[in-house]
């Protein structure tokens, strides 16, 4: 609310008459749009592993989420702004995160709350984990730990309100022409498929199989 | 552990009872370091028959598959033991590893079923006679079998920990700029994506179909089939529930997981065997304290060390404190099921968030504790801790659980969403592995703590919790019965914590394990909790197997919601209580 204090609202260079000081207020388009979106965002209620449990217990009395305005927490991404990816993230699960992610209405932000999250974390190496949610959504802030504290996942969360503070109504993408291309969804194959890798994939397999080059490799890097 | 090294006399004789009873088709396994028997594939149902019904030992615990590469052979492991108490069985059977196969024990042991499909799916060990052999963990199409020990992930460095870049030299590289793909995935050679048909739930379908007809063949209505989750506020994480429908009575239910099948058993065979251990906070992560409990017997029994006097009471406090904490979530979560949007959750959270401020104290982490060690534990109680514990458990939590207790149990609504709710008959709930609360609430006395005595529980008295109607509310009920009697144990322990040290020996990074095999089990707040460990005398585990109840107690869940409504499979499924880190591992 800091920022909906007289002196800052009317810090836009108009002078406003001494009569109607109190009872008119000026500002920018921007700012009264921001503040609105960034005191309302309902998170996306959706635990993935071990760090939705502190989510949880950031959304419970002690660490009180809804100081924020942000104790809505919907089990429909259609009526969600932000999606708390709170766990790993296995191949299994990513093609309806993906899916997730596309259904939820822009504006849309997402935050990765733990190591996993931000890049595999203790379990990168496994055949059936995603090292990082970013490889398939675009993250807006990454919290670390394992897992991060209820206060370091409010850091987060007011780190993604000052995002939302410099974000600008004339700019944004959501208000741009054209539509917005949603993400292709990630198919089960022998491996998990990005659509996008497609051509690569073709042509690794042509030439030699994967798992060759990495010996290769590995062998290379101990060498 | 020191004294199950030698075999009692009761072992000696059972020695006698198997072998001269089968002889040539049952051998004593005379591996150094391995106990149990050998069983003929072929005979396995007979000798599994024989054991059930002749000798008692009618709870299947644990059934995994060990690859045995340099012998080219695979074997499955069986862990069966009475209800009435007692210590265990172990029996195996042998199978070469390619065109591995053995027949199913599902006629003889109906839990069998998912820990046999668990076992196909990571170890591509068939089971002759298993009635859905489906993959449960990883998707159908899937490449190969991971856990075998000639599959390699794609982000494979090295067979063991510590990797040779990260030390001692210490030339760091990401992994990912070594993959074509700059990514955790590899492909088959040939493998051609245009051609591929990606798995469509097919055989799921099929499979719940089955079910179906076999319940009501003779009925002519339409079958509805509804999908919850993985993402659904009610599933309590990433899994997910196929149900078929007639109206809202639930025909065939199936569940499928693997949603945060995070790879723990392959990541445990690379990691040494301390490097473990924070892994097992990761598993059933409401109950870490617990985990860490389980692994640290498994593997002191094999190195047969043990730890001093104030460690021993220090582990009980941990796991005891971890038990109400999981059970008072439980209950809030179970409300939250029931429709009590989050009132009564604030309410159990208040008092986790006091029993981790304990935790926090004492291993510097609220939730993933990494607190035991092989003897001993990591740290002693910090100052001013001890007084803490004591407050809580001779003042606040006793007044906290009776005042749950008054607001919940004979609420309207929860009594008529809950009696008489998804029943499990102690029958059923033997057979098919229940464990835990699951199994106490159908009428079964059995708790580990008190039918095979580990740690220092045998000084302790307390009584073992049971009820006898095997609904939901009983399972509700269960739990506040088992803080109740955890705080007795607690009053206790905390009254006699001796002074002294807390680490057998000096504390290690690397531990020498002698090779052979050993099964440790806890009565973790979900139920057994065992973890298989095969040492070979090297740094790694060459196999690390974890029981968890959460993953086996499903077994019954279809069994509990057949003919009740939709809205009661959210409720039954709160009252198994179920954390899928565990369940998916
Ligand atoms: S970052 Fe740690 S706590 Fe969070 S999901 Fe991953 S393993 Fe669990």
């Amino acid at each position: 609310m800091s920022d909906m204090k007289q002196e800052n609202i009317n810090s836009t260079h108009y002078d406003i008459p001494l009569e109607l000081q109190n009872q008119v207020a000026i500002t920018t388009l921007d700012k009264i749009y921001n503040w609105g979106r960034r005191s309302s965002v309902w998170p996306l209620m959706f635990g993935l592993a071990c760090c939705a449990i502190e989510m949880i217990c950031t959304a419970a009395s002690r660490y009180d989420l809804a100081r924020f305005g942000m104790e809505i927490m919907r089990p429909s991404p259609r009526q969600a702004d932000l999606m708390i990816v709170s766990g790993t993230v296995t191949k299994k699960m990513i093609p309806q995160i993906v899916r997730l992610y596309n259904q939820m209405p822009e504006p849309k932000y997402v935050l990765a709350m733990g190591a996993c999250a931000s890049g595999g974390g203790p379990f990168k190496e496994g055949y059936n984990v995603v090292s990082g949610v970013d490889r398939y959504v675009p993250v807006d802030v990454y919290v670390p730990g394992c897992p991060p504290t209820p206060q370091a996942l409010l850091h987060g969360l007011i780190t993604l309100q000052r995002k939302i503070d410099a974000q600008s109504i004339k700019d944004v993408r959501w208000y741009r022409k054209g539509e917005i291309a949603e993400i292709p969804i990630p198919v089960y194959g022998p491996d998990l498929i990005d659509p996008r890798q497609i051509e690569i994939i073709k042509q690794q397999t042509r030439q030699q199989p994967a798992a060759e080059q990495m010996e290769a490799a590995s062998a290379e890097a101990q060498a | 552990m020191t004294e199950q090294l030698a075999p009692s006399v009761e072992e000696l004789a059972r020695v006698d009872e198997l072998t001269t009873r089968f002889p040539e088709v049952v051998t004593p396994d005379t591996r150094k370091g391995y106990e149990g028997y050998i069983v003929r594939p072929e005979n396995l149902i007979e000798v599994a028959t024989y054991i059930r019904d002749e000798m008692g030992y009618d709870f299947l615990a644990n059934l995994c598959g060990v690859d045995y590469l340099p012998e080219n052979k695979m074997e499955v492991v069986y862990n069966v033991f009475r209800t009435t108490g007692g210590r265990g069985l172990t029996f195996k059977v042998q199978t070469p590893r390619d065109s591995s196969s053995v027949p199913s024990l599902t006629p003889v042991y109906p839990g069998a079923d998912f820990q046999e499909r668990e076992t196909w799916d990571l170890l591509g060990i068939r089971f002759e006679g298993h009635p859905d052999l489906r993959r449960i963990l990883m998707w159908e199409g899937f490449n190969g079998h991971p856990l075998r020990k000639d599959w390699r992930e794609p982000f494979f460095e090295e067979e063991g920990k510590p990797f040779k870049s990260r030390w001692p030299e210490g030339h760091v590289y990401r992994i990912e700029d070594k993959n074509p793909f700059a990514n955790n995935v590899a492909y088959p050679e040939g493998f051609d994506p245009d051609q591929w048909e990606p798995e469509n739930d097919a055989r799921l379908y099929e499979s719940l179909r089955r079910s179906v007809k076999e319940l009501y063949s003779d009925l002519d209505t339409e079958i509805i089939m509804v999908n919850m989750g993985p993402q659904h506020p009610s599933t309590h994480g990433v899994f997910r529930i196929a149900v078929a429908l007639d109206g809202e009575t639930v025909l065939a239910l199936k569940p499928v997981m693997g949603y945060l099948h995070r790879n723990h058993e392959k990541i445990g065979e690379r990691n040494t065997f301390l490097q473990n251990m924070p892994f097992t906070d990761r598993l059933d992560y409401l109950s870490s304290m617990s985990n860490n409990f389980g692994y640290a017997l498994a593997v002191e029994k094999l190195m047969g060390v043990k730890p001093p006097e104030r460690a021993e009471y220090l582990r009980v406090i941990m796991a005891e404190l971890t038990r109400i904490s999981n059970h008072i979530f439980a209950i809030g979560m179970f409300l939250n099921d029931l429709g009590a949007y989050f009132t009564p959750a604030l309410y159990a959270i208040e008092e986790r968030e006091l029993i981790l401020d304990i935790f926090e104290a004492v291993s510097g982490s609220r939730m993933m504790c990494n607190y035991f060690r092989f003897g001993g534990v990591a740290r002693d109680l910090p100052e001013g801790v001890y007084d803490k514990i004591y407050k809580l458990v001779y003042d606040r939590l006793p007044r906290r659980i009776d005042e749950l207790d008054l607001y919940l149990t004979n609420n309207e609504i929860v009594r008529s969403r809950t009696e008489g709710v998804g029943v499990l008959t102690p029958e059923q709930a033997i057979a098919f592995s229940e464990a835990g609360p699951v199994l106490r609430a159908s009428g079964v006395p059995y708790d580990i703590r008190r039918a095979d005595p580990y740690s220092i529980y045998d000084r302790f008295d307390f009584d073992v919790a049971v009820r006898y109607h095997g609904d939901t509310y009983d399972r509700y009920l269960i739990r506040i019965d088992e803080m109740r009697q955890s705080i007795r144990i607690l009053q206790q322990a905390v009254r006699d914590l001796p002074e002294g040290p807390i680490q057998e020996g000096k504390p290690q990074y690397q531990v020498r394990v002698p090779a052979g095999e050993a099964y440790g089990r806890v009565e973790g707040p979900k139920g057994e909790l065992g973890y298989y460990v095969v040492s070979n005398g090297k740094p790694n585990p060459w196999r690390y197997h974890v029981r968890a109840p959460s993953f086996i107690n499903l077994n019954a869940y279809e069994t509990m919601c057949v003919g009740n409504k939709i809205a009661d499979v959210v409720a039954i499924l709160g009252s198994i209580d179920i954390v899928l880190g565990e369940t998916d591992r």
